[in-house]
């Protein structure tokens, strides 16, 4: 492999392995991410999508290879701000005592002194970000009391705020109904335009070909990165969820337009409608 | 009025209460972190095990504030490590070293020659606070709500979202450290008021109220210490009149307003979710 041009890729892993104990849930994982692509991880419950999100947050230490945003240790990045985190919903307390625009100043932590107080900048580009969700109106509202879609787009307002150019989002589409995931995917991929890389995960086939730029299918480790069309092949897919299915049709050139029929893999886990 | 003032005249009673409000309402400003924080059974813990750490600084002559925090650092360290570095679940680690480390205390206490009383230690001795025990304690709460304050948007955002702090390079291990520090000083603050083993409800029901009260965080740091602080003077007062044992009657106290804030709170008591679902269900309430 020869140095890459400049610049270099926003998110990369080098023959990236983690470990829990004795399980091995990544190894000899490689995958780099251009500025500005959307880029979905595809696989099952399990197969190590949120292990891989951890890598790149730095959450998770790998036993093996590297990690790098930007071309630089993920520490400088996190420090800088660069990175924006969209949690699975299961790991978030609905009950806690924030309002949508508390949760969504929290962006604003890195830029400001020891007592994060806010400043009139601060609170401007919390307004933006609200404004830019859609929020504006429910910014008040308890964090538990919005709809799926709205918490979603709730958090990614978080990262705005923060001015993160490197977003993740573990499972962004579970428990979301169809028109809350168009308004996430419409949203997800005007950060991409205006140059955030944006790194999602999920076991919904469907939603890729509409969302991403390109797909990496994982099952303990990268099996294959490339464009929806390229990846999202049914031989591939059967290999990545371990069972056959039926084909995936997409456009050749995976422009978002066409969304193909609900085709779910026939993998043992919660599937939602 | 005689009634309310005829006790102030007596310089031991002013000092109980001054010792005890202030106890109560920093006890309440971080009892609204652990309630969110889930830490419920950590204060009690902590709170259990300073006690050899308080008899030990008492024979080497050091302030108790010192022992009391080497110790509850200890017993997390302890926890921690046992929870993984075993099969054993979280809450049998803190069952199994706060017990050892406050019967290690008693033992301590029972034959180290000294003056520390068991009792005072365990049930709080607001009869005999001298102005130096006053001065500790309102030094270590200056420190403790200090700290609290200036740092409440960071172990806020601990409390909901370390993966965010952590994404933003503010290290949630560190504000963890904090918090417990934090909860370590505030336990040897209250002890003079309410003893060991009534510290635990200082540090759990002012918050849990202030939680069945709002849906806003900043508003909690303020009910929380409001409740704590009326129901220290409430308690004292009555304590006086009934010749009763003074931490009881505040913790009393408090458990009658959560008991009374549980059943009527307008959003989240009982009475009101039924009468919510039974309108849902088009049922008269």
């Amino acid at each position: 492999m020869t140095a890459p041009p400049v610049p270099p890729p926003a998110v990369e892993l080098r023959g990236v392995e983690v470990r829990y104990g004795q399980i091995v849930a990544l190894r000899e994982t490689d995958l780099a991410i251009a500025r500005g692509r959307v880029c979905g991880l595809v696989g099952m419950n399990g197969a190590g999508k949120t292990s891989l999100l951890k890598a790149v947050l730095g959450l998770t230490r790998p036993v093996r290879g590297t990690v790098l945003i930007d071309g630089a240790d993920p520490a400088l990045a996190r420090r800088a701000g660069a990175i924006g985190y969209v949690p699975q919903a299961e790991d978030v307390d609905w009950d806690f005592p924030l309002s949508v625009r508390d949760v969504v100043s929290m962006g604003r932590f890195t830029g400001q002194g020891p007592t994060r107080r806010p400043s009139a900048a601060d609170r401007a580009a919390v307004d933006t970000a609200l404004e830019r969700v859609g929020l504006t109106d429910l910014a008040g509202r308890q964090i538990g009391a919005l709809s799926g879609g709205q918490r979603k787009r709730a958090f990614v307002a978080r990262g705005i705020a923060q001015s993160a150019h490197v977003m993740l989002l573990d499972e962004p589409f579970a428990g979301v109904d169809r028109t809350s995931q168009d308004e996430l995917t419409i949203l997800l991929r005007q950060l991409a335009a205006d140059g955030a890389t944006v790194l999602v995960s999920t076991h919904d086939l469907a939603s890729a070909p509409a969302l991403c730029d390109e797909v990496a299918l994982v099952r303990g480790t990268v099996l294959r990165h490339g464009s929806p069309a390229e990846v999202m092949r049914p031989e591939l897919l059967a290999e990545a969820f371990g069972v056959p299915l039926a084909p995936v049709t997409t456009p050749a050139d995976g422009a978002p337009s066409a969304r193909p029929a609900d085709v779910t893999p026939n993998a043992p886990e919660e599937v939602h409608p | 009025m005689t009634w309310l003032l005829e006790p102030l005249t007596y310089d031991f009673f002013v000092r109980a209460l001054a010792v005890t409000t202030v106890s109560a309402v920093v006890c309440a400003v971080l009892s609204c972190w652990l309630v969110l924080v889930g830490w419920a059974l950590m204060g009690d813990a902590v709170s259990h095990a300073v006690l050899p750490g308080v008899v030990l600084a008492y024979v080497l002559g050091a302030p108790f504030a010192i022992g009391a925090l080497v110790l509850a650092l200890l017993a997390v360290a302890l926890i921690g490590g046992l929870r993984d570095t075993s099969r054993l679940k979280e809450d049998t680690a803190i069952g199994i070293v706060f017990t050892t480390l406050f019967a290690l205390g008693l033992v301590l206490v029972s034959v180290v020659p000294s003056q520390t009383d068991l009792t005072h230690i365990l049930f709080g001795n607001l009869l005999g606070v001298s102005a130096a025990d006053m001065l500790q304690v309102l030094v270590l709460a200056a420190l403790a709500v200090t700290v609290l304050i200036a740092k409440r948007r960071d172990l806020t955002l601990f409390a909901f979202d370390p993966t965010h702090a952590f994404a933003i390079g503010i290290s949630p291990r560190r504000l963890s450290a904090l918090l417990l520090g934090v909860l370590a000083v505030t336990t040897v603050m209250a002890l003079q008021a309410v003893g060991v083993i009534l510290v635990v409800a200082l540090l759990i029901i002012p918050g849990a109220t202030a939680y069945l009260l709002t849906d806003r965080f900043s508003r909690m740091l303020v009910i929380a210490p409001v409740v704590a602080g009326v129901s220290a003077v409430v308690g004292i007062f009555v304590s006086f009149y009934l010749d009763a044992s003074p931490g009881g009657v505040v913790v009393v106290t408090m458990g009658v307003v959560f008991a009374a804030v549980y059943l009527f709170s307008p959003r989240h008591g009982v009475l009101a979710r039924r009468a919510r679902r039974a309108r849902l269900e088009g049922v008269p309430a």
